[in-house]
């Protein structure tokens, strides 16, 4: 089916989210959305799919206007949509969410699971799914819920699929999974919508390549275009790809992680025995699909996760049983992985925020009161010092955009003397300019001494930062490797193959000259786009 | 691809929780109910008079057998430190049949100490049902709407406004049936305050609640007072819905009076578990509702209308619970006093926790409800060692006891609470 987007505009309140935007997406065709983080894919496709209604503008399929007023309207269309975050209820077998919404039924509305069963199985096996109708969703690996929700659309015949960051949750193996997927799909004639700020697999798998920036289409250009010119498209200006930092030289061992293990309330072990060691002046990186431990391994050095065995000594110091206070006092520096619940006072003024955890310290507090003075001369400071976009410091901090927030938030952290750095996604959903400067600032702080750790579930991210690598694998250590290991490497680990399985297993794969993607990216060549993190508060920046 | 086997290799060892309740109630049971009771003898009557044929009394030596059961019990307790050393927890069987133990112990230890020797033990039963009747459509009525994502708090309200309105109608109309309809009618109209307030205008679901149960009792208090206490022959004389014995089953002992010799409302209240359960799971509306509670966003995506479901569905429990309301005034109770119900409606709603939002659940544990209210009335009558204060205690400690101590963390529909706004 041809779909046609003419002149689309949303705007929410004077803020528009698209502007003019045409788009034409041809019968069988992979059509890319390319944007950054908040550049408004995410609000066009809640458009199309009448989740929003335009402002102005038309949705035309194969020439005929159509007009939706709900998702029901957009599927019996033949529009089916695989959300960033997942439409499928947790506690229903994939079979009833399957059904959900266009049941097969017996007399009285009594359902009939068995139609349903059967057609999961057809699609399962035709495309080599392997979904089992009766699993419960939530027990399912993340590659599978997301291909339930593609069988969900394909049951309702979709002939537009629209995927919407669907790499974000994958690990590489699973991403090249699932673009294989979307190649027979439209072999069999679906087109699909492939909204993606990934600058790697969008060049494997599409068609056509339109980039968005700032709600306006930029330019559609052919696969083929380099990733330098996508990058620079979709931010706008010429973008440095390398951080060319240089090797760390570290010192003797700093924090010392032995035998953590964490079990979470449901009596899953959510860490089991981690220890490893970070020594000063090194980056150590966590790499692993997100839910793998990272969360509670950072929790636990800081203390608001209680640990049930092991022991994490910081310069020979035992943190493990310390309030978080004592730990921050000590002189660990935290950045949680989610800025505006954990890191940040959102309707607080980015001055407070900038203090929140030295409020009671000298120079900012004395006895009861607060020095105002100083909190205003350190805001100044700090401010101009990271290059916080902002007019007035007595701005709440939710008036700033997620990479000056992130700012901030790095900014009070590195304002002490630390001797520990932890970072969680240091960069998650913040601009391509804001990313390069976080970046910086976090070598340099290395590059001062001081131990850090960073997490993330962004390869990119790990492989550029990281002197060496640490693969987290349901909750333990599955090998530490060097910085410089390759990323088919690293993405078999994190699947959980072994260090040596994965290095001789990636080798082959070369040896083979057989690669799965269409287009192998040359491991050095770093690119600016996949280092942008999940765009996991994509949708809610946009539709503000 | 070859993936490691990652088991996790440290363990916890399962709560204590068990193994020290076990103990105690071990204890109490040897102890207590065994070398201190009575060594009077207990008896229990199964059949009643009308009876088809008469099954012998059963006769347990009040302190031999309790100290029996005591020494069970310490090797369940035993057993269960055993296993928890072992890392493993009790089987379920086990504690089932420690629970009954206990109880049975208790029953046992009472009436062997108390003024009559003996208790019928089908006129127990019998009348825990009937006391669980506006339980269960209470409980019925939370399950519906808290399936859907609403908070019902308001069954207390349903059931007292369901009680008035069938006393009042039934009394000037002569007419129970209308009494009945009346009744539902009456549920639904306090349910559609709630889901406007709690839907449309998006106020909190447990403050409307609460601040209905109030109002439901200030406006029947109010109108008892001035209208029916004025007239109540005119409004305060329900004609009342006959129990129907079923001729040849009503006369087998012990399930015959529950099963077969019930009013119209206790017989729809068997067939209501029924049909909420089957339409909750086997159905289309029942999927729907369920996705609604539990992920509304994802169930609007796929073009089913959120808060029109659960409209609906707040109506709905607002009609069960009203009906189990005038079961209060059509068969219970000859005419309607204020607050009438009791605070049955926050047992109704802890019915519906402690049955995991099951209607099949909610209705068993509506039932044991019954069954401690209705053992602290028969015990009392009896004469027991224990103060009548204490026993009137008991549906209540039955109740924080469930809740707390057995369901320990039961998961509800996950959207319940939080109205569903379209962005």
């Amino acid at each position: 089916m041809k779909l046609e987007l003419r002149g689309i505009s949303k705007a929410f309140g004077s803020f528009y989210a698209n502007k003019d935007i045409d788009l034409v997406v041809d019968d069988a065709q992979i059509h890319c959305l390319l944007g950054e983080n908040g550049a408004g894919k995410s609000t066009l496709m809640n458009v199309l799919y009448g989740l929003y209604q335009p402002t102005e503008g038309h949705i035309l399929l194969d020439d005929k206007p159509v007009a939706f007023s709900g998702p029901g309207d957009a599927m019996a269309a033949g529009i089916g949509m695989v959300h960033q975050h997942f439409m499928l209820i947790p506690v229903f077998t994939v079979a009833e969410n399957i059904a959900l919404g266009a049941e097969a039924t017996k007399a009285g509305g009594v359902l009939d699971l068995q139609v349903t069963r059967k057609k999961v199985r057809e699609i399962s096996d035709r495309y080599g799914f392997n979904v089992d109708p009766d699993a419960v969703v939530e027990d399912l690996p993340v590659g599978v819920q997301q291909r339930v929700e593609i069988i969900k659309a394909l049951v309702r015949e979709a002939k537009v699929l629209i995927l919407d960051e669907p790499t974000a949750v994958l690990t590489p193996q699973e991403t090249d999974e699932l673009l294989d997927i979307m190649r027979q799909l439209k072999a069999n004639g679906t087109s699909i919508v492939f909204i993606s700020h990934k600058l790697r697999e969008v060049r494997a798998v599409s068609d056509v390549i339109t980039v968005v920036r700032r709600g306006l289409v930029v330019d559609s250009v052919a696969p083929e275009t380099s990733t330098t010119e996508l990058a620079n498209l979709m931010v706008g200006r010429a973008v440095q790809l390398n951080l060319d930092k240089e090797a760390g030289t570290p010192g003797e061992a700093s924090l010392a992680v032995r035998e953590l293990s964490v079990i979470n309330p449901a009596g899953t072990t959510t860490l089991d025995r981690v220890s490893f060691d970070i020594h000063k002046g090194e980056i150590l990186a966590v790499a692993g699909v997100q839910g793998n431990g990272q969360t509670e391994l950072t929790e636990a050095i800081l203390g608001t996760q209680p640990v049930n065995a092991g022991s994490i000594k910081l310069d020979g110091q035992e943190l493990v049983g310390k309030s978080v206070k004592a730990v921050l006092r000590s002189g660990v520096g935290f950045v949680p992985e989610d800025r505006s619940v954990h890191g940040l006072v959102t309707q607080f003024s980015i001055e407070e925020n900038l203090i929140l955890d030295l409020y009671d310290r000298k120079p900012f507090g004395k006895g009861i009161s607060m020095n105002l003075e100083a909190m205003k001369k350190n805001a100044t400071k700090q401010i101009a010092d990271f290059d916080v976009r902002t007019d007035n410091p007595l701005n709440p901090a939710s008036s700033l955009s997620g990479g000056n927030q992130q700012k901030v938030v790095m900014a009070r952290e590195l304002s002490r003397d630390l001797k520990l750095f932890i970072a969680s996604q240091p960069t998650r959903g913040v601009d391509v300019g804001s990313i390069e400067f976080l970046h910086r600032r976090i070598v340099a702080e290395r590059d001062k001494g001081t131990p850090v750790l960073i997490v993330s579930t962004e390869l990119d991210e790990v492989m550029e930062l990281a002197d060496r690598i640490a693969v987290l694998y349901k909750g333990k250590i599955n090998g530490i490797v060097p910085g410089d290991t390759s990323r088919e490497v690293l993405g078999l680990m994190m699947a959980g193959v072994s260090q040596e399985d994965a290095t001789s297993q990636a080798g082959h794969v070369k040896a083979d000259a057989e690669p799965v993607e269409a287009t192998p990216v040359p491991v050095e060549t770093k690119q600016p786009g996949q280092a942008a993190p999940g765009e996991s508060n994509a949708a809610e920046g946009e539709a503000q | 691809m070859t993936t490691q086997g990652l088991q996790p290799s440290i363990t916890l060892l399962p709560s204590k929780k068990t193994p020290i309740v076990l103990s105690v109630i071990a204890l109490i049971t040897l102890i207590s109910f065994g070398f201190l009771g009575s060594s009077q003898a207990a008896h229990f009557s199964l059949s009643t008079a009308t009876d088809a044929f008469t099954i012998p009394d059963l006769v347990f030596p009040g302190m031999a057998t309790n100290i029996v059961f005591g020494v069970l019990l310490v090797a369940l307790a035993a057993y269960s430190w055993r296993l928890r050393a072992k890392g493993q927890a009790l089987p379920t069987w086990a504690v089932v049949i420690a629970a009954v133990l206990f109880v049975l112990g208790f029953l046992i230890w009472v009436v062997s100490g108390a003024n009559i020797n003996s208790i019928s033990l089908a006129s127990l039963l019998a009348g825990a049902v009937v006391l669980a009747v506006p339980l269960v459509f209470g409980s019925l009525s939370g399950v519906l709407c808290e399936r859907a994502g609403v908070v019902n708090i308001a069954i207390e309200g349903q059931l007292l406004g369901g009680a008035f309105t069938a006393a009042i109608v039934a009394s000037v109309t002569k007419n129970a049936f209308a009494g009945l309809i009346a009744a539902g009618i009456a549920g639904a109209l306090v349910s559609l305050v709630l889901a406007v307030f709690a839907i449309k205008y998006l106020v909190n679901q447990i403050i409307v609640g609460v601040v209905l149960n109030v109002l439901v009792s200030g406006i029947t208090g109010f109108l008892f007072t001035t209208v029916m206490q004025e007239d109540p022959e005119l409004f305060n004389s329900p004609a009342h819905l006959p129990i129907i014995a079923i001729p040849g089953l009503s006369a087998i002992p012990v399930i015959g009076p529950i099963l077969f010799k019930q009013s119209l409302i206790g017989y729809l209240m068997y067939v209501a578990v029924f049909l909420v359960w089957f339409g909750l799971f086997k159905t289309r509306w029942g999927l729907r509702v369920r996705a609604v509670g539990e992920h509304p966003k994802a169930a609007d995506t796929l073009g089913i209308k959120v808060n029109a479901t659960r409209f609906w569905n707040v109506t709905l429990g607002g009609i069960v619970a009203g009906i189990g309301g005038s079961f209060f005034t059509l068969v219970a109770i000859d005419s309607f006093t204020k607050e009438i119900s009791g605070g049955r409606g926050f047992i109704a709603l802890a019915a519906v926790i402690f049955g995991r939002w099951n209607p099949i659940g909610a209705f068993a544990a509506a039932l044991l409800f019954g069954f401690a209210d209705n053992l602290q009335v028969i015990l009392t009558i009896i004469g027991t060692p224990v103060p009548s204060q204490f026993m009137a205690m008991m549906p209540y400690l039955v109740t924080i006891f469930a809740v707390a101590g057995l369901v320990g963390r039961s998961r509800g529909p996950a959207a319940v609470g939080e109205p569903y706004v379209k962005e």
